[in-house]
């Protein structure tokens, strides 16, 4: 591990070693096909960060009956990983993520971190909102320390620890901005300074790019993908961007459209950096694409179908 | 600019007609004095300091009644947002009893209190505590969830959360309230004082009618709409207004 010098303060890095391949062992039941791109070689089996034990989730509908909004998701995310969960929209994925955050308890199942079930929210995960959600009554810094003074954390090691992730994003010129004062994509980084500033072991992102212009979602990528490389977290990331999602994933894992379930996992092994407008991308991308097509169609054809009933 | 001028037009015009209306002798100038006379009444009233005391017997009660509401209003409005039973029952019997002009209060307030100054307070409590309690309720339900969320996702749990995030989450919606609140206890104190006979400006009000002297009634009025519009217009909206500017609640 070593300091970079613009950076006083240098954050422990709680997974493994970023360098080398990473493991690409799916134990336990498979809950798909899992495909390759192009084989990439398997090595030691690491216990996962995060695993998802056949989770399931039903609410009651306003007309009264029970629906399956999540059915029986097993899924595994190793230290370090980036995985990326695309799906249509209303499969599920923001919910996985709030229930992985322990923000919503789920009907069955079990999240386990580090081997370990976790009910209730904890600073260990911490979620990045659609909306974000940063509070307009602090300034950047004030969002950023946020967290830090949940934990109890001295004023000193505050102070140290807000300077060097606003460092890391960029702000450290905004610290003493309000939220109002800044432009989308600098919400985005706050947002992202204030989750990284806890020192969580999993980040979890909830389309954090959607609204964003094209250019300034390519610069997050690539600030994502560098914070991602320099403090060694581990992601769960969600859009319905499959382009987005094979830019800046490890593994992509595709949801089925109502009931979610896990459909099928591609493994993207594409040298880093990568560009999302680079041929491989497109190619991987286009491949996720068609087998996400058929999803798209399912949610479209309900919706239509709704129309009709009514 | 174009505004004020629009004003300065505008109000001059006003004072220029009512001139010409007493100027005309239409009613005689007991009924309906000249702008002249209000003038030398405010100018009077002032000058013997007894506009300046009213004033401040007023403000007085105003600040003492209206604080103790906030805080009650507060109180009671957090206990009905927190608690479903209590939204059920209370927050029902809270929003038909504003339908009770605060002016209703007064022959209770009397038996209970004489004619004492705890009378007056507890007309003006009457007045805007419902108003605070209802707006405070509403501001803990209109208040975005994603904050309560956002907050326990960064550890924050119990008072925390309530005192670093709810509570100024809530903050815009709070002020609105408070506002409303003192629009209401300041109807609420100059009616009862019109009744209540015990010096400030609704006092003054009443006395200008007993000397059948209109200018100090017309002086009073004015007195008492731009002490309001003081408060209220520029001190509670310019809150208002930023604090929704800061929380994005306005468009930009």
């Amino acid at each position: 591990m070593s300091t970079s010098p613009r950076n006083a303060y240098p954050p422990a890095v709680p997974s493994g070693p970023r360098t080398g391949v990473r493991a690409n062992v799916f134990q336990g039941k498979p809950a798909s096909s899992v495909t390759t791109f192009p084989g990439r070689p398997i090595s030691e089996v690491v216990v996962p960060k995060v695993a998802l034990d056949a989770i399931s989730l039903s609410y009651k509908a306003t007309s009264g009956e029970c629906l399956l909004a999540l059915d029986r998701i097993d899924l595994e995310v190793k230290p370090g990983e980036f995985l990326c969960i695309v799906g249509p929209s209303g499969c599920g994925k923001s919910t996985l993520l709030h229930l992985i955050a322990g923000l919503q308890p789920q009907t069955s199942g079990k999240v386990l971190v580090d081997g370990t079930p976790v009910s209730g929210p904890g600073t260990d995960r911490i979620l990045i909102f659609q909306e974000l959600g940063l509070f307009p009554w602090l300034t950047v810094g004030g969002n950023v320390e946020f967290g830090l003074k949940m934990k109890n954390i001295s004023k000193a090691e505050r102070e140290e620890k807000v300077q060097y992730y606003l460092r890391l994003v960029h702000l450290l010129k905004f610290r003493d901005s309000y939220i109002h004062q800044l432009s989308g994509g600098m919400r985005q980084r706050v947002a992202l300074a204030r989750a990284l500033a806890t020192e969580p072991d999993v980040l979890l992102m909830d389309e954090p790019f959607g609204a964003l212009d094209a250019q300034t979602r390519d610069l997050l990528h690539d600030e994502l993908e560098r914070i991602w490389a320099e403090t060694g977290r581990t992601i769960i990331f969600v859009t319905h961007n499959v382009r987005e999602a094979v830019r800046l994933g490890d593994r992509v894992v595709l949801m089925t459209f109502r009931p979610g379930r896990v459909k099928q996992e591609f493994l993207v092994n594409l040298p880093r950096p990568r560009h999302i407008e680079h041929t491989d991308v497109a190619r991987t991308a286009r491949d996720i694409l068609d087998c996400l097509r058929d999803e798209i169609n399912k949610s479209l054809e309900e919706e239509y179908a709704d129309e009709k009933a009514r | 600019m174009k505004k004020l001028a629009k004003q300065v037009i505008f109000y001059s015009a006003l004072l220029g007609i009512w001139a010409l209306l007493a100027k005309l002798r239409i009613w005689p100038p007991y009924l309906f004095p000249p702008p002249w006379g209000v003038g030398r009444a405010l100018w009077d009233g002032f000058a013997d300091h007894s506009f300046w005391i009213g004033i401040a017997v007023t403000m007085k009660r105003m600040l003492i009644g209206y604080s103790l509401s906030i805080v009650l209003g507060m109180i009671l409005g957090l206990a009905v947002s927190s608690n479903k039973f209590l939204e059920e029952t209370l927050g029902g019997l809270l929003v038909s009893l504003q339908s009770l002009p605060s002016i209703c209060w007064i022959p209770l307030a009397v038996l209970w209190f004489g004619l004492t100054e705890k009378a007056i307070l507890f007309v003006v409590l009457m007045g805007s505590l419902l108003s605070v309690t209802i707006s405070m309720e509403d501001g803990r339900k209109q208040m975005p969830k994603i904050y309560g969320m956002a907050g326990r996702n960064l550890g924050a749990s119990g008072f925390r959360l309530f005192w670093s995030v709810l509570l100024p989450a809530s903050l815009p919606f709070i002020v609105t309230g408070m506002k409303q609140g003192w629009a209401f206890a300041w109807r609420s104190l100059i009616q009862a004082e019109m009744i209540f006979l015990s010096l400030g400006l609704g006092q003054l009000l009443m006395m200008g009618r007993d000397l059948s002297d209109m200018s100090q009634v017309m002086a009073v009025m004015i007195l008492i709409v731009i002490l309001g519009y003081m408060v209220d217009g520029l001190i509670f909206r310019t809150m208002e207004r930023r604090l929704q500017d800061k929380y994005g609640l306005t468009p930009a």
